[in-house]
């Protein structure tokens, strides 16, 4: 790749000199304005990231409330403490708000946010502004949910399949409204995003050194302004068939159901690897970071990312194979999809290669990214049984779904995630949290997570359906294992709610660099200050190339734009967008 | 791991469930192994390659060719195989054989409907030969519903606005529970129903004595056994107790508030025309949920219901 | 990006804080809009899918009911959609040679035409309605055989209200513009916002240029 890019690129001399990091510095971004109204209004993107972890910690908590609330219900096969009314509501609401509030948003919009301009070495994102302005467009979708859950609550299941959508009670067209306004702050941060990796890279940082981290967030970026769309549309037709009845999806008014699934999986499955995608983005940087090591096969993992977004939406129809869509659709979905999972199996051995003769570190990122490995393995092989027709048949509406899913988005998704945010919660505040306690909480989720969802695979091998109030006996012993996990693991994550929280008062300093990564976003000051950089960073090397030392990481031209503190001249490729 | 695997799956009854369960098992051995290698790798890895200093250096291994196509090739054959065995095997699913017995299946919000060609009709109790093809031809009356029946390995959504269809040949005489396995709304869990495997002639025998056989009952006991046949039992109670629909006990001879604020008299009429029309006159605070019993039950097996009703005081 | 020569640039008032550069600013803008464009065509393409689905399926319906439709007016609606484009682009001509009265004008003259493409649309609404072609539920009209009749009307409400929704942002756009440009905010260096709204407004008028023959045109 390197001898390609030098023969179509043109090189500048930039006269360059040696930032170093101030450590732990007076002010910064968290200090600079003060005041409630200041952090409302600001458009700054690593408040903003902020303002997203908040809301994103709410709603984390409120969908595991209710995630423990069914867990509890099903304790015994019949009537333990909900009607089952109330038990329908509580999985719809904790599939939805899990889904729409917290999976789907959580990486781009909190670690994306923070991290992405700082990667590239850019001020902020392209449109601040428009990032303000799609945190909000995300509040205001939350309230419409709230209200929905307060004025009736929704009893649909989070895929508000029609016609029972279009015909039961409760307040389905204010929880389809809210989501639908969601999409656009979705949409409008794909947007940000895909134009701010464009067009506001520091000199230097050509595509071939762009971390895996942003090619990441950049195929996600992708999939939510190609597919939300399109959740906007199936959301507004669906309000509009219960607000109007235009028949299109409700077989009562001679539209067609399966018609309506094609819609929504057309989003919802290109929706999971804008889950799970960005979490790709996440292990790459912290695997090398933590094995102090280059990353293995950077294109393939660079690449594979955009395979995966790229043959993600063609494979919706596997959510239907028993759904009545012809035998030939579900053969090319069937087939389709193992040629996902050949993209993401690669990405698992580069990571594996990455390791190999490092020099690995187990501190809290690490562990959590070494649980994703071997969760989200489990996560893909079970993919691969319920791609294969003849089992998926058996096996789908069980429990072996739920399980499968939620190994790829819990073991998965937020595996990386609170990988994530125990790498850069040094770099958001400046602080280190109890290594100790990080471990405890990470053993607990782990123990917690496998007795919670390893028995729902047994469960649903032997034919227990999903969405069941009440069960038959012979499963009684794995919904009590599994709902004794779910109590587990939700130790796991009040512990780590528990120290991180302290670690913010009582935390030792963090220093700009507490990992020794060659990464952009730590070598700034941390926190940050205001505009990220005192300096316009300049880019010669990869971000994983921890074979050259460290100064050669932290190069720049002063930006305050008179430059006369030079000390050497480099040669870097011209990153300057073209002129129209 | 053999007799963990099994210990997966329910029993195996009918002649497809073979087929699915060896492919079940051989995507679990081959994950089972890969999954292995690949934890092994991780953790001997971070012990193997564990930092010793601060000022480690690693080697530049930016890349592989041969090895990254080997690891991209194999797994690529192996789903391959499964892909292809697993669509061999659905297409003997989808394909029912021409001789098939054939059953109407009616899904309503929450029972299962079954209608024989000599015109029985049973509620949530599927009546099979042995060792004989049986294909199902399924509609749904509302919502959507899913035909499950694990022991058997078939699965079909029901639409309301066309048909489909599930086959299966039951190799052993015995019973297998039935599931609805798409979400449907309040009682959805509970609609459940049995297989029934006979030999060829107890199937016959039970054809033909047809119905519920209860002509010969007394009115109030016949009452009884189809209110537990017909799936009454799942929504109203005979105890008091609050379910979906209104408890049958103490319901006779009562005044039912109604949801436009009128009242009715709970008697003969009301109750005939709640079963056959169930949406007319609903008791308020209650869902427009139920299905109709037109055409399920006759006239005579709605006065045995009535009779039972009146015993609940 | 950044570079000893961009360093001797005076810093304009319009470029942002986190902008190397007017041209920076400018390609940021234009690229964003482009992306969005790509959003929107998704968002139609959904009403599209849905349109195709039901043409596959019912191919007479849709002949059958777009004779409904009056496909004269829908002619001139295009007319004065593609001509409101033409009008958009020469406001942006202006803009770039600093003619801030032509973009003013200009402006007019395309938000007349789009008020012109609205009015037209709720004659042809109201006519609709007053027979009893009304979406969903509404739908009374039983001029026409075919029993799936109103989901060809469902989806024709569907298809034309989303499109008269971006009609209607468009003309508030436009009329932002103006006030803008009367501020004398725009010239030949700093006109991003005329250049996007042209962008969005010529996306406006190509699905509108899909909308009419699928719709109006059928036989």
């Amino acid at each position: 790749m390197a001898t390609s890019e030098a023969s179509n690129t043109t090189y500048k001399k930039i006269q360059v000199r040696r930032y170093k990091p101030e450590e732990n510095p007076e002010k910064h971004y968290l200090n600079e304005e003060k005041g409630l109204w200041a952090w409302l209004t600001t458009v700054d993107h690593k408040k903003i990231g902020l303002m997203y972890l908040g809301a994103i910690a709410l709603f984390f908590l409120l969908g595991g409330i209710l995630a423990l609330v069914l867990r509890t219900e099903l304790w015994t096969p019949a009537r333990n403490f909900l009607d089952a009314d109330m038990y329908n509501q509580v999985f719809t609401l904790h599939g939805a708000i899990m889904i729409f509030f917290f999976l789907v948003p959580s990486v781009p919009t909190v670690l994306g946010n923070f991290i992405l301009p700082l990667q590239l070495g850019a001020k902020d994102v392209a449109f601040p502004r428009l990032n303000l302005a799609s945190f909000y467009i995300y509040v205001i979708g939350a309230l419409f949910t709230l209200t929905a859950i307060l004025t009736g609550g929704v009893d649909t299941g989070w895929t508000f399949y029609t016609p029972y959508s279009a015909t039961t009670g409760g307040s389905v067209m204010m929880m389809t409204m809210g989501i639908f306004i969601l999409g656009f702050s979705s949409i409008l941060t794909g947007v940000n995003f895909i134009v701010t990796i464009h067009k506001l890279r520091s000199p230097g940082l050509t595509w071939a050194k762009l971390p895996l981290n942003l090619w990441a967030l950049y195929a996600t970026s992708i999939i939510q302004i190609l597919a939300t769309p399109v959740l906007a549309i199936t959301l507004l037709l669906l309000t509009m068939e219960r607000a109007l009845g235009i028949g299109i999806f409700d077989p009562n008014l001679g539209g067609d159901p399966v018609l309506y699934q094609h819609f929504f999986w057309f989003y919802s499955h290109p929706a999971v690897y804008i889950m799970i995608v960005p979490g790709f983005g996440i292990v790459s940087e912290i695997i090398s970071t933590f094995s102090k090591k280059i990353i293995f096969g950077y294109w393939a993992i660079a690449l594979s990312s955009l395979a995966i977004a790229f043959i993600g939406f063609l494979v919706w129809g596997h959510h239907m194979f028993t759904a009545g869509q012809s035998s030939l659709a579900n053969m090319v979905f069937s087939f389709l999809t193992f040629m996902v999972g050949i993209p993401t199996g690669i990405k698992i051995f580069n990571w594996l290669a990455t390791m190999y003769k490092g020099s690995i570190d187990l501190k809290a990122p690490m562990l959590y990214i070494m649980i994703f490995l071997f969760l989200f393995t489990i996560g893909g092989f079970t993919g691969i049984m319920l791609g294969a027709l003849s089992v998926d048949i058996h096996l789908h509406d069980t429990y072996y779904v739920v399980a499968h899913f939620h190994y790829v988005m819990v073991g998965g998704m937020v595996m990386a995630f609170l990988g994530g945010i125990h790498y850069w919660w040094p770099k958001m505040f400046g602080k280190l949290y109890s290594e100790v306690w990080a471990r405890i909480a990470a053993a607990f989720i782990f123990i917690g997570f496998n007795m919670t969802f390893l028995p729902q695979f047994i469960m649903g091998s032997q034919g227990m359906p999903r969405r069941y109030f009440n069960y038959i006996e012979q499963f009684q012993p794995f919904h009590q294992t599994s709902t004794i996990g779910a109590y587990i693991m939700g130790v796991g994550f009040l512990i780590i709610a528990f120290y991180l929280i302290h670690s913010l008062v009582k935390g030792k300093q963090a220093g700009s660099n507490p990992w020794g990564s060659r990464a952009l976003e730590w070598q700034t000051a941390s926190p940050p200050p205001l505009h990220n950089f005192e300096h316009i960073p300049v880019i010669i090397n990869g971000p994983y190339d921890y074979h050259k030392p460290m100064s050669e990481f932290q190069l720049g031209v002063a930006s305050s734009h008179n430059g006369h503190h030079a000390e050497d001249t480099v040669n870097v490729p011209d990153t300057a967008p073209e002129k129209a | 791991m053999n007799r963990l695997i099994e210990y997966m799956l329910p029993p195996a009854k009918s002649t497809m469930a073979g087929e699915t369960d060896a492919l079940f098992y051989f995507i679990n051995v081959t994950s089972f192994i890969l999954l292995f290698g690949i934890t092994v790798a991780i953790i001997y890895f971070a012990w193997k390659y564990r930092r010793k200093s601060e000022d480690d250096v690693t080697p530049v291994i930016s890349h592989n060719n041969k090895l990254e196509i080997t690891w991209s090739v194999i797994p690529l054959i192996l789903v391959i195989i499964v892909f292809g065995w697993g669509y061999s095997t659905y297409i003997q699913k989808i394909t029912p054989p021409s001789d098939a017995y054939e059953v109407r299946v009616v899904g309503k919000s929450w029972l299962w409907e079954f209608h024989y060609e000599n015109g029985t009709v049973s509620v949530n109790e599927l009546h099979v030969p042995v060792d004989r093809p049986v294909k199902l031809v399924m509609s749904s009356d509302d919502v959507l519903h899913s035909f499950y029946i694990p022991d058997f390995r078939v699965k079909h959504d029901v639409l309301p606005n066309r048909y489909t269809s599930v086959w299966f040949e039951a190799t052993e005489v015995g019973e297998s529970v039935i599931f609805c396995t798409e979400y449907c709304g309040t009682a959805h869990s509970d609609m459940m129903a049995t297989t029934f495997v006979h030999t060829q002639e107890d199937f016959e025998t039970w054809l033909e004595s047809s119905g519920d056989g209860g002509e010969d009952m007394e009115p109030a006991e016949r009452g009884e056994m189809l209110v537990q046949q017909n799936a009454c039992a799942t929504c109203h109670s005979t105890d008091g107790s609050r379910l979906t629909g209104p408890s049958f006990q103490g319901a006779w001879g009562s005044e039912v508030p109604l949801e436009n604020g009128e009242t009715v008299d709970f008697d003969e009429n009301y109750v005939r025309e709640s079963i056959l029309e169930p949406n007319a006159k609903v008791h308020e605070g209650f869902q427009r949920v139920m299905p109709s019993y037109a055409g399920t039950l006759d006239d005579r097996q709605i006065d045995a219901i009535i009779e039972y009703i009146k015993t609940l005081q | 990006m950044s570079s000893t020569s961009a360093i001797e640039e005076k810093r304009l008032d319009h470029v942002q804080h986190h902008f190397v550069n007017s041209d920076q600013q400018f390609e940021s803008a234009k690229m964003g809009m482009w992306v969005f464009i790509v959003t929107e065509v998704l968002m139609f393409g959904g009403l599209f899918a849905a349109y195709i689905a039901y043409r596959a399926w019912y191919p007479e319906l849709y002949l059958e009911a777009s004779t409904q439709l009056n496909a004269f007016w829908g002619g001139v609606n295009t007319f004065v959609l593609i001509g409101s484009s033409l009008t958009v682009a020469m406001a942006i001509r202006s803009a770039q040679l600093n003619q801030i009265k032509g973009l003013i004008i200009n402006l007019y003259i395309t938000i007349g035409l789009a008020l012109t493409f609205m009015v037209i649309k709720y004659f042809e609404y109201s006519d609709k309605l007053a027979k009893g072609i009304a979406p969903g539920n509404y739908y009374t009209y039983d001029g026409l055989e075919h029993e799936k009749a109103n989901i060809f009307f469902s989806i024709y409400y569907m298809m034309t209200g989303l499109h008269g929704i971006h009609v209607t942002v468009g003309i508030g756009l436009m009329i932002w513009l103006v006030v803008k440009a009367k501020k004398k905010v725009f010239h030949s260096g700093y006109y991003t916002p005329v250049e996007i709204t042209g962008l969005y407004w010529h996306l406006v008028d190509i699905i509108w240029i899909f909308l009419f023959p699928l719709l109006y045109l059928i036989d």
